[in-house]
């Protein structure tokens, strides 16, 4: 218990640090439910247009952009923890070094944390807005109580999965020793493939079968299909499954390269 | 018990010549070239010792800290801390040392002092009944009733420093490593920092190494120092050993109101204006004491001053002798 004590305090102090920025959590708010308003309305487009050509229900669509919204702070892959770049860039990194924690757990909790917090403060107004809109455009319940046990599950896996990937980004850094390059490659190829801008099974199927086997599948796809029943049964099963696995393996790559990092690290400066 | 044994570390650093032509060069041939920023350093410090670590800059003080606190792996060389190698067994060594980094914060910029205090108290596992006695104590001890509600961006280098030594110390570290903790400070919080470093050292035994470039800082703490220079521990011994040392010669200043001087030995005029003189004495020849008293029976002294030689005067004849 003692030990798992050490990573909430890193969620406390990260929420404690956003509930600073109040300013910013609301211009969030009236952002994030906008842009879900305007996605709605060109979904809503196409699917009137051809209602049988549509590859999810517009109820399901509906639900996935709404999380998506409410959530977007949890899987934002452009938000990165701006302290662990300037740590390695800096040199402040000998701090980290001198606490008795493994600096991956560490980074990889504070990383969680500050999307945690983030999406504390910013998911809750968005879902209460949604579920005012009426159906099948608003927010609907989940499909099943199946269906919201396993969203919560591969939620939180999806978080999981996306920390341990921008924490491969963050090791990058300390070799390239400037974030915005590898940021850019990486960003705005994962945004597309994650499924944030169109939901994968929009995309042509030979390329969703795929997509939907990469690690970005693993990511803000599995939850959001989950809630609205649209992955369900041995689907779901596997998709947890995939999030588990790329779970592992990034979390053990990731580690890799950090140990190989700092065998050779010099803290930067002074 | 600090060891260190035949330390070396060697860092790759990328140069090139200026202009366009070397850049574009540079982008496919990168020269590297080696520095040795640690050459064979060997030292030991005793349990509750304070010891001060002085160099010029790139001397390696801040490399050799950052071996003995676990950050550095050297390329050769041992180092134990109380029985342990820092970069083997990173994380139980740690628990006994704190490091204060004078150029960097460990502090949340975001959120209330207290709020960082915390977080440590939760990542080093401090009993919460130790963690009160602890903070109480050096909120006493370095005034922090008023900061610690504050948060770290708000508050004036001075104060944060203080901050940032409290927060070294929640965990009771038997050994405290500073890399430059007055950097930067104004005269009134770097009294009370050394006071406080001082105080820390004699009631609780704890073993503080120090760098530093200010000799204040030596003259007040410490009563050993180590020299680095390019990377070579140069001296090590006590500072009045090493006054003494460079301290043959003496400086006097004198006003008179009448009188002329009388050629004595081993005394040397080097300025006369307007009825005030400077005198260096040789030490080795004539006392201070002697050389004043025969130079009162021919002129009405007003007025004296004896300088040794400064501990800033010392360092600098130090790294001229060395060459570094």
């Amino acid at each position: 218990m003692n030990g798992l004590r050490k990573y909430i305090s890193f969620f406390r102090i990260r929420f404690y640090a956003g509930l600073q920025y109040r300013a910013a959590a609301l211009a969030g708010v009236a952002t994030q439910f906008a842009w879900g308003l305007l996605t709605l309305l060109l979904f809503l487009t196409f699917y009137e247009g051809n209602p049988d050509a549509f590859p999810m229900e517009m109820q399901e669509t509906a639900a996935y952009i709404w999380l998506r919204q409410s959530f977007f702070a949890l899987f934002n892959l452009y938000a990165f923890d701006s302290t662990i770049f300037e740590a390695i860039t800096s040199g402040g990194v000998a701090y980290e070094l001198t606490r008795p924690m493994d600096l991956y757990s560490m980074w990889f909790t504070k990383n969680a944390a500050l999307r945690v917090s983030r999406t504390m403060l910013r998911f809750w107004p968005i879902l209460v807005l949604a579920v005012l809109i009426p159906a099948p455009y608003g927010m609907m319940l989940p499909a099943s109580l199946a269906a919201l046990v396993g969203f919560v599950v591969s939620l939180l896996l999806g978080v999981s999965v996306a920390c341990a990937f921008l924490m491969i980004i963050y090791d990058i850094t300390f070799y390239t020793m400037q974030p915005q390059g590898v940021r850019l490659i990486f960003v705005s190829a994962t945004e597309l493939l994650c499924g944030d801008l169109i939901p994968l099974p929009f995309f042509p199927s030979w390329l969703a079968r795929p997509l939907s086997l990469t690690p970005f599948a693993a990511m803000s796809n599995v939850p959001y299909r989950v809630y609205s029943g649209n992955i369900a049964g041995a689907e779901l099963w596997q998709s947890i499954g995939l999030q588990v696995f790329w779970l592992l393996v990034l979390v053990a790559l990731g580690r890799c390269l950090m140990n190989r990092a700092l065998a050779r690290v010099a803290v930067q400066g002074g | 018990m600090i060891e260190l044994r035949h330390v070396n570390k060697t860092f790759r650093v990328a140069k090139r010549n200026a202009g366009m032509k070397e850049a574009l060069k540079a982008l496919v041939f990168r020269e590297y070239t080696q520095v040795q920023a640690l050459r064979d350093i060997s030292f030991s410090v005793a349990d509750g010792e304070m010891v001060g670590y002085i160099g010029p800059n790139g001397a390696g003080k801040s490399s050799t800290i950052k071996v003995m606190s676990g950050i550095l792996t050297p390329d050769s060389g041992e180092c134990c801390v109380d029985g342990l190698t820092p970069w083997k067994s990173r994380k139980q060594h740690v628990r006994n040392i704190g490091v204060v980094f004078g150029q960097r914060s460990q502090l949340w910029w975001d959120v209330p002092v207290i709020d960082s205090f915390e977080l440590l108290r939760d990542i080093y596992s401090i009993p919460s009944s130790a963690y009160r006695r602890n903070v109480d104590e050096l909120t006493e001890l370095l005034s922090l009733s008023e900061l610690l509600r504050t948060p770290a961006r708000q508050l004036s280098l001075g104060q944060r420093m203080r901050c940032e030594i409290a927060a070294s110390l929640l965990h009771d570290p038997g050994i405290l490593f500073l890399d430059e903790p007055t950097i930067g400070l104004d005269a009134v919080s770097k009294i009370a920092v050394r006071k406080f470093i001082k105080a820390r050292n004699r009631e609780r035994k704890t073993t503080v190494i120090l760098t530093t470039h200010d000799m204040q800082d030596i003259e007040a703490l410490t009563e050993r120092i180590l020299l680095i220079g390019r990377g070579q521990i140069l001296l090590d011994g006590s500072l009045s050993q090493l006054k003494q040392r460079n301290s043959r010669t003496k400086k006097l200043n004198i006003s008179y109101s009448t009188g002329t001087f009388q050629p004595l030995e081993g005394v040397q005029l080097v300025a006369e204006f307007g009825g005030h003189a400077e005198f260096l004495i040789d030490t080795e020849v004539i006392g201070v004491s002697g050389a004043i008293q025969s130079l009162a029976q021919n002129i009405e002294i007003t007025d004296l001053s004896v300088e040794g030689a400064s501990a800033e005067e010392l360092v600098v004849s130090l790294y001229k002798e060395f060459a570094i």
